[in-house]
C-alpha cells in the first residue's frame, strides 16, 4: 500500500486539547501541598552583596528561605562557560540588576510577596558598564582583560589592498536593538525533591525547550548522577528561544527550595519578572565597509560585528558564531575579513531568540546593499542580482555552493507576488502628490543555516528512537520538545511515512529524560531536518527488526503491522530501536580557524515589503509582505506556513516597534501596555510560497525553517521605508515612529 | 474584611458555588477555585487578552474583573464552546486551519472570535482583526486565525 504523509497537511497531534482547553500546560498542573517559590533579585546592576536583613511583617518562620549557602552542588548553571551562579553569595559580586539573590516559598503567594518585598540586601555598589561602545572601548573592564566573552575572526583573500583599488567604497555602521521573545506563557517551573537509597533525587517539569540542558544543570547543582535527575517537558505556550536556557536557572530554584521545605515548589513569573529578568535577542553594531567595481560587481567587505551578551557568557558564544557566519549575506565575494566579538556588560544575560545572531548581521548587510546600490546609482534588486552567489561559489568560509541556490528565481517569484514593479511605479507617482502618506517598496534576500554550526552536531550525536507499542501503535522517542512550531506532528509524519503507515498509528512519547534519550536541544532549526533524519533511520531498524525477527513480511498493510508489533512485544517484551546523528560524507569543519562547512545545509529566501509611512503621525502601515522560500521538501505545507508567518510577524515587531528601553541595566518598559508587539490590526495577511529544492541531507529532503522567518523582514521593510521616503539614516531596528522623526529632521537639517 | 466569600455564578451551563477570596479575580475563581485551567494568564494587566471570557454576553478580561463583580452572573470559559467531545464549528476551524499553535492565546481568541461571529456572522478581514486586536497572539502573524474565522463565517453563509 502506498501511503504518503510527508507533504500532506497533517493536523497537529495536539490540536485538539489546545482548542478544547484542555492541554495542560506547567502552571494547569494540580499539585496539593505545593508552595509558591518567589525570587529576591539584586536591583543593582554592578556591586558587591554585603548582607541580607529580614524584616518584620510577615511570620519568618512559615517561610522557607534559600541562599546560596543552601546550595549543595556547584552555584554555576551549566553552560559553555560556568560562569553564571544560580544565587549570588553574601561577599558575592553583583552583574546585573536582575540577579538571583535569595529564594522565598510558602504556601501563600500572598505572603510570599510580601515577604519578598521584606527582604533587604545590603549592596556595594559600583560603576556599571551599560553599552556595546562602552565596552568596546574598555570605558571599564568587567570581564577578562577587555569585556571581550567571545571573538571570532573569518578571513578570505585580504581585503586590504582591493579597497584602495576599487572604483566604489561604501561604509556603513547598523544597529539592532534588543528584543523580548514574548511567549505568550510566562516561565513556570515545577521541582520536587527525594530523598532516594542513593541520595538525593531531583525532578522538575515544566515550560523548557531543551529538557537535557536542564538535567545537566541540575546535576551540577545538586552533585548528583544523572540516573538521579528526571526532566519533564510540559505542554508549551511558546518558547522562541527563550525557554533554551533560562529554564535551568528557574529550575534549579525550585529545586533548592523543594530541598529546604520538603514539598513540591513552583515558581511562576509573572509578565513583568519574566520580561525584566529572563533573556533577549542581543543589541547588535555592526560596521560594513565594501568595495565595488564600475559595473557594481562585489569585490571586498569588511565587517565588523559586535553584540551586547549582558553580565555572563550563557549562548552568548554561539550566537555570535552564527551572527559572524550570516554576516556576509547571500553575496559571492572574494576577499573578506569579519570580526565578530560578543562584549560583556552589566545587563541581564542576553540569550537565544529565533534567528540567533543571523537577524542582527543579516540586517546590517542587506540594508547596506541597497545604501550601495542607491550610492552608486544602480537599481538594489539588479545590484543583488549581479551578485547573489551561484553554484560553484565560495562563502566566506570556503564553503562551496555545490547547489544552485537558485536566488535569481526566489527573487523573482517574491516580486511577482506583491507587483514589486508596478508598486514601484505607482507609488513614485503618488509620492509626489501632496499627501502626507507616502509608500514604498523593498526587499531582502537571505539564507538561514539549518542545524548546529560546524562540528555541533557531530558532538552532540544525537539520538532519537521509535518503539513499537503493545496496543499496535508506535511512539516516537525523542527529548524534542513542542513549542507551537509543530514537532509533534512533523515528527510523527516522518516516522509513519517511512514505515508506511497512516499517521495515526504514530504518537510522541512524553518528553521526559527518563524514558527519552537526547536528541539535542530543540533549536537552530534543527528538529526537522537532524532530529528528522535520525528517526527515519529508528523507523528503517524497527520495520527490519520486525522483518528480520520473522513477525512481518514485506509489502505489508498496517493492521499486518499492528499484528507484527503485539507478536513481537509478546515474544521480546520490549520493542525500541534508536538511531544516532550521522554526518554529511564530504563536509569539513575547522572550528580554530573558523573555514569549511558552517552548515550541512543552507535555507534561502527573498522577502518584500510594501509600507506606507503617515507624515502625520509617523506610524508604518505594512500594507503587503510576501515571503518565497526554498526550504528543501516541506513535510507540513500547513504547518509549515503558519511557522513562517509567526516569524515573520516577529520580525514586523522588531523592525518597527518592539524596543526595549533599559534605565541603569533594567528593562524599564516590562510591561506589554509599553513593549508593543503586532496585534492582528497591525499585519497584513502573510503570503508565504515555498520553493521545493531538494536536500540530500533531510529526511525525505527537508530542511529547516523555524528560524528563517526572523531574518528577512527587518530589512526589506526599512529598504521599503527607503522607497517611500528618499534619503534617510534608516540604519536601525526598530525603525519606530520617534526614529523617522528624528531622521527626517536631520535630513532636514543636513 | 471576611477571609472567603461565597460566590453562586452559572459557568458553563452549570450552577457553581465557591469559596474565595475577597480579592481575587474572576480569572482566579475559574482557574483556582474551579480548576477551569483552560482560560491563561498571558499579562494580568488586561493587555493580551488570554483570559477573555464571556460575562453575561459580553467579552472581559476576566484578569480585571474583580470575582464579586461575577456574583450570580453567567460565564462562558473555553471550556464552554464544545459539546461533549464534538467541537464547535469555530474550535474546528481552529484545528483545521493551524490556527492554534503553541495554543496559549487560542482559549481567550476562541471565545472572542465566537462573539465576534454572533454580533457579526459574516465578517470582511478588516472587521476580523479589529474583532481580534484585543488577543495578542505570538505564534501565528494571526493570518491562519483570520483564515479560520473566515472560513466559519462562509459556511454560515452557504447554510
Ligand atoms: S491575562 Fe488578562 S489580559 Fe492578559
Ligand atoms: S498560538 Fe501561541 S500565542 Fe497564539
Amino acid at each position: 500500500m502506498e501511503v504518503h504523509v510527508i507533504g500532506a497537511s497533517t493536523i497537529r497531534k495536539e490540536g485538539r486539547g489546545k482548542v478544547m482547553g484542555s492541554a495542560a500546560y506547567a502552571d494547569d498542573v494540580d499539585l496539593p501541598g505545593c508552595l509558591l517559590g518567589m525570587t529576591v533579585r539584586s536591583r543593582c546592576a554592578r556591586g558587591v552583596l554585603k548582607g541580607i536583613t529580614f524584616l518584620e511583617g510577615v511570620p519568618w518562620d512559615e517561610i522557607t528561605v534559600v541562599t546560596a549557602a543552601d546550595i549543595p552542588g556547584k552555584n554555576f548553571v551549566a553552560g559553555h562557560v560556568d560562569d553564571q551562579p544560580f544565587l549570588v553569595p553574601v561577599g558575592g559580586a553583583i552583574a546585573h540588576a536582575e540577579q538571583p539573590v535569595l529564594l522565598l516559598a510558602h504556601a501563600d503567594r500572598a505572603v510570599a510577596e510580601k515577604a519578598r518585598r521584606l527582604v533587604r540586601l545590603d549592596v556595594e555598589e559600583l560603576p556599571p558598564l551599560l553599552d556595546i561602545e562602552e565596552a568596546l572601548a574598555c570605558v571599564r573592564v568587567i570581564h577578562g582583560e577587555r569585556n571581550v566573552l567571545k571573538e571570532i575572526r573569518i578571513a578570505k583573500g585580504d581585503p586590504e589592498p582591493v579597497f584602495a583599488a576599487a572604483a566604489h567604497v561604501v561604509e556603513g555602521v547598523y544597529r539592532t536593538g534588543a528584543q523580548e521573545q514574548l511567549y505568550l506563557e510566562p516561565n513556570v517551573m515545577i521541582g520536587t525533591v527525594e530523598h532516594g537509597p542513593a541520595g538525593l533525587e531531583v525532578t522538575v517539569s515544566g515550560s523548557l525547550q531543551c529538557p537535557y540542558y536542564v538535567h545537566d544543570a541540575m546535576k551540577q547543582l545538586f552533585g548528583i548522577p544523572g540516573e538521579r535527575v528526571r526532566v519533564v517537558a510540559l505542554e508549551m505556550g511558546g518558547a522562541f528561544g527563550g525557554k533554551e536556557d533560562y529554564p535551568s536557572v528557574i529550575a534549579g530554584h525550585a529545586a533548592l527550595l523543594a530541598l529546604k521545605s520538603g514539598r513540591p515548589v513552583k515558581i511562576a513569573y509573572d509578565r513583568e519578572e519574566d520580561m525584566a529578568a529572563t533573556t533577549k535577542r542581543h543589541p547588535s553594531r555592526t560596521r560594513i565597509r565594501s568595495a565595488f567595481d564600475a559595473q557594481g560587481r562585489l569585490l571586498a567587505l569588511d565587517i565588523d560585528f559586535a553584540l551586547d551578551g549582558g553580565a555572563f557568557t550563557t549562548l552568548s558564544p554561539v550566537v555570535l558564531s552564527r551572527g559572524a557566519l550570516h554576516a556576509a549575506g547571500v553575496y559571492r565575494c572574494p576577499d573578506v575579513r569579519i570580526l565578530a566579538r560578543a562584549v560583556a556588560t552589566n545587563t541581564p544575560p542576553c540569550g537565544a531568540f529565533r534567528g540567533f545572531g543571523a537577524p542582527q548581521s543579516l540586517f546590517a548587510i542587506e540594508r547596506h546593499m541597497d545604501v550601495c546600490a542607491r550610492r552608486m546609482g544602480m537599481d538594489p534588486v539588479e545590484l543583488r542580482r549581479l551578485n547573489v552567489l551561484r553554484q560553484g561559489d565560495t562563502m566566506a568560509t570556503g564553503q562551496v555552493m555545490r547547489e544552485d541556490p537558485g536566488l535569481e528565481g526566489l527573487m523573482d517569484r517574491a516580486m511577482a507576488a506583491i507587483d514589486y514593479r508596478a508598486l514601484q511605479k505607482a507609488y513614485a507617482v503618488r509620492n509626489a502628490w501632496d499627501d502626507p502618506v507616502k509608500r514604498g517598496v523593498g526587499l531582502s534576500v537571505f539564507m538561514h543555516g539549518c542545524g548546529f554550526t560546524g562540528s555541533g552536531e557531530a558532538t552532540m550525536a544525537s539520538v532519537a528512537g521509535v518503539e513499537g507499542r503493545p496496543d499496535g501503535t508506535v511512539a516516537v522517542l525523542a527529548a524534542s520538545t513542542e513549542m507551537g512550531q509543530g514537532k509533534n506532528t512533523v515528527f510523527c509524519q516522518i516516522v509513519a511515512e517511512t514505515l508506511g503507515l497512516p499517521v495515526d498509528m504514530v504518537d510522541m512519547a512524553e518528553v521526559d529524560t527518563k524514558y527519552v534519550p537526547n536528541s539535542g536541544p530543540t533549536v537552530a532549526s534543527r528538529s526537522t531536518m537532524v532530529v528528522g533524519r535520525i528517526l527515519e533511520d529508528a523507523a528503517r531498524g524497527l520495520r527490519l527488526a520486525l522483518v528480520q525477527g520473522g513477525f512481518l513480511a514485506e509489502p505489508y498493510d498496517p493492521e499486518a503491522f499492528r499484528e507484527a508489533m503485539r507478536a513481537a512485544h509478546l515474544k521480546l517484551g520490549s520493542l525500541k530501536t534508536y538511531g544516532q546523528y550521522r554526518a554529511n560524507p564530504g563536509f569539513a569543519w575547522d572550528d580554530k580557524t573558523y573555514r569549511g562547512d558552517a552548515y550541512p545545509n543552507f535555507s534561502w529566501a527573498c522577502y518584500a515589503a510594501a509600507v506606507a509611512v503617515d507624515l502625520v503621525t509617523f506610524e508604518v502601515k505594512v500594507e503587503d509582505f510576501a515571503t518565497v522560500q526554498e526550504v528543501g521538501r516541506v513535510v507540513n505545507p500547513t504547518l509549515a506556513a503558519g511557522q513562517i508567518q509567526g516569524g515573520v510577524a516577529q520580525g514586523i515587531g522588531w523592525g518597527l516597534w518592539e524596543e526595549v528601553t533599559f534605565r541603569e541595566g533594567r528593562m524599564a518598559n516590562n510591561q506589554l501596555t509599553n513593549y508593543i508587539i503586532p496585534t492582528a490590526a497591525d499585519l497584513p495577511h502573510i503570503r508565504v510560497e515555498f520553493l521545493e529544492g531538494g536536500s540530500p541531507f533531510g529526511p525525505g529532503g527537508a530542511k529547516g525553517i523555524g528560524e528563517l522567518p526572523m531574518d528577512g523582514p527587518a530589512p526589506a521593510l526599512l529598504n521599503a521605508l527607503r522607497d517611500a521616503l528618499g534619503d534617510l539614516r534608516l540604519d536601525e531596528v526598530p525603525m519606530t515612529p520617534e526614529r523617522i522623526l528624528n531622521r527626517l529632521e536631520e535630513a532636514r537639517h543636513a | 474584611m471576611p477571609e472567603t466569600i461565597t460566590l453562586t455564578l452559572q459557568v458553563n451551563g452549570a450552577r457553581r458555588t465557591v469559596d474565595t477570596h475577597p480579592m481575587a479575580r474572576l480569572l482566579d475563581v475559574l482557574r483556582d477555585g474551579l480548576r477551569l485551567t483552560g482560560t491563561k494568564e498571558g499579562c494580568g494587566e488586561g493587555e493580551c487578552g488570554a483570559c477573555s471570557v464571556l460575562l453575561n454576553g459580553r467579552v472581559v478580561n476576566s484578569c480585571l474583573v474583580p470575582a464579586l463583580q461575577a456574583q450570580d452572573g453567567v460565564v462562558v470559559t473555553v471550556e464552554g464552546l464544545a459539546e461533549g467531545e464534538a467541537l464547535s464549528p469555530i474550535q474546528d476551524a481552529f484545528l483545521v486551519h493551524n490556527a492554534a499553535q503553541c495554543g496559549f492565546c487560542t482559549p481567550g481568541m476562541l471565545i472572542a472570535a465566537d462573539d465576534l461571529l454572533r454580533r457579526c456572522p459574516n465578517p470582511d478581514k478588516e472587521q476580523v482583526q479589529a474583532g481580534l486586536a484585543g488577543n495578542l497572539c505570538r505564534c501565528t502573524g494571526y493570518s491562519k486565525i483570520v483564515d479560520a474565522v473566515r472560513s466559519v463565517a462562509r459556511q454560515g453563509e452557504v447554510r
